[in-house]
């Protein structure tokens, strides 16, 4: 069981830090849509138009390695607790 | 035969003079702009200073009239409606917060208006005015009087072409870039400035249609 959480624990971190790597290391906020520039060609004013798309932010990461420290916790918590009694003579 | 020369000239040049006063007057006379945008190109973009990152977003709920002149830009009447509810930010729970009662209270006040009063240092080159537009800015039920920078260019003639040719007639554009303080509107006075800056950078970028019937 220890072993488990410490595995789960790990691999909760190393995902979280992947998935937040591969969608663009945001450093702000998380986002679900992103504007993107466009130009009137007549007016040649700017404007935006939002995409739809979900792109995690420091917000997820932090939320994830938090999740991670809890279980990596419980685990060594559960392993002190786990541990056999001293039955060596006096 | 001489006479009859005379007649048909002067009868030609009258013609051709009422042709050119009307003309004159077609072009002269004040236009009204409409400023709903099918094509959804108008735009108010916002941005305030927090540590994180900034609170950049944008509207694009706008409406309103503006009466202009190109002979006499100076006479520019009119005023933009924004609705509040169409700000938009790429987080959902700040967008949450932007809406709520702190913030701009779009249900009890869903609508963002300028009312354009008198326009001064007016400078005029080619299609393009440059001005400082003096009006009440109504933002969260608080009206305030502000003088805003704008860029006024008339595109004569260019409604066809915006319009896939299905309405014929001119356009205004209209830019401004101009700083509004949150606390003068009440806009969550409560939220630290470390927080969240003061200052609402606020840039404007618009097109209205005068279609021709």
């Amino acid at each position: 069981m220890k072993r488990w959480l410490q595995l789960l624990a790990a691999l909760l971190a190393l995902g979280t830090l992947t998935f937040w790597l591969a969608t663009g290391a945001h450093r702000g906020w998380t986002r679900t849509s992103v504007a993107v520039e466009k130009t009137d060609e007549i007016t040649g004013l700017t404007y935006r138009e939002y995409e739809s798309r979900f792109v995690p932010g420091v917000d997820v990461l932090g939320a994830g390695l938090l999740g991670a420290l809890v279980v990596a916790t419980a685990g060594v918590l559960m392993r002190g607790r786990s541990r056999p009694p001293d039955r060596s003579p006096p | 035969m001489k006479k009859y020369m005379t007649m048909h000239l002067a009868r030609r040049a009258a013609r051709f003079s009422a042709s050119l006063v009307l003309a004159l007057t077609a072009t002269a006379a004040p236009q009204t702009f409409d400023f709903k945008d099918p094509k959804g190109v108008n735009n108010a973009v916002f941005e305030l200073d927090a540590p994180l990152e900034s609170i950049n977003g944008t509207a694009n709920g706008v409406s309103g009239e503006i009466r202009f002149d190109p002979a006499n830009p100076a006479a520019l009447e009119g005023r933009i409606v924004v609705e509040s509810a169409s700000l938009h930010v790429p987080n959902p729970m700040m967008k949450e917060h932007l809406h709520g009662k702190d913030w701009l209270d779009v249900a009890k006040h869903p609508t963002i208006t300028f009312e354009a009063g008198k326009l001064t240092n007016v400078r005029t080159q080619g299609d393009d005015t440059t001005a400082d537009v003096t009006g009440k800015f109504t933002l969260k039920g608080v009206t305030r009087e502000i003088t805003v920078p704008v860029r006024l260019t008339y595109l004569k003639d260019k409604l066809g072409a915006r319009s896939n040719g299905r309405m014929q007639g001119d356009l205004l554009v209209v830019r401004s870039k101009f700083t509004l303080k949150r606390s003068d509107f009440g806009l969550n006075p409560g939220a630290p400035t470390d927080k969240v800056a003061n200052e609402i950078a606020l840039t404007l970028s618009l097109a209205g249609a005068a279609p021709r019937s």
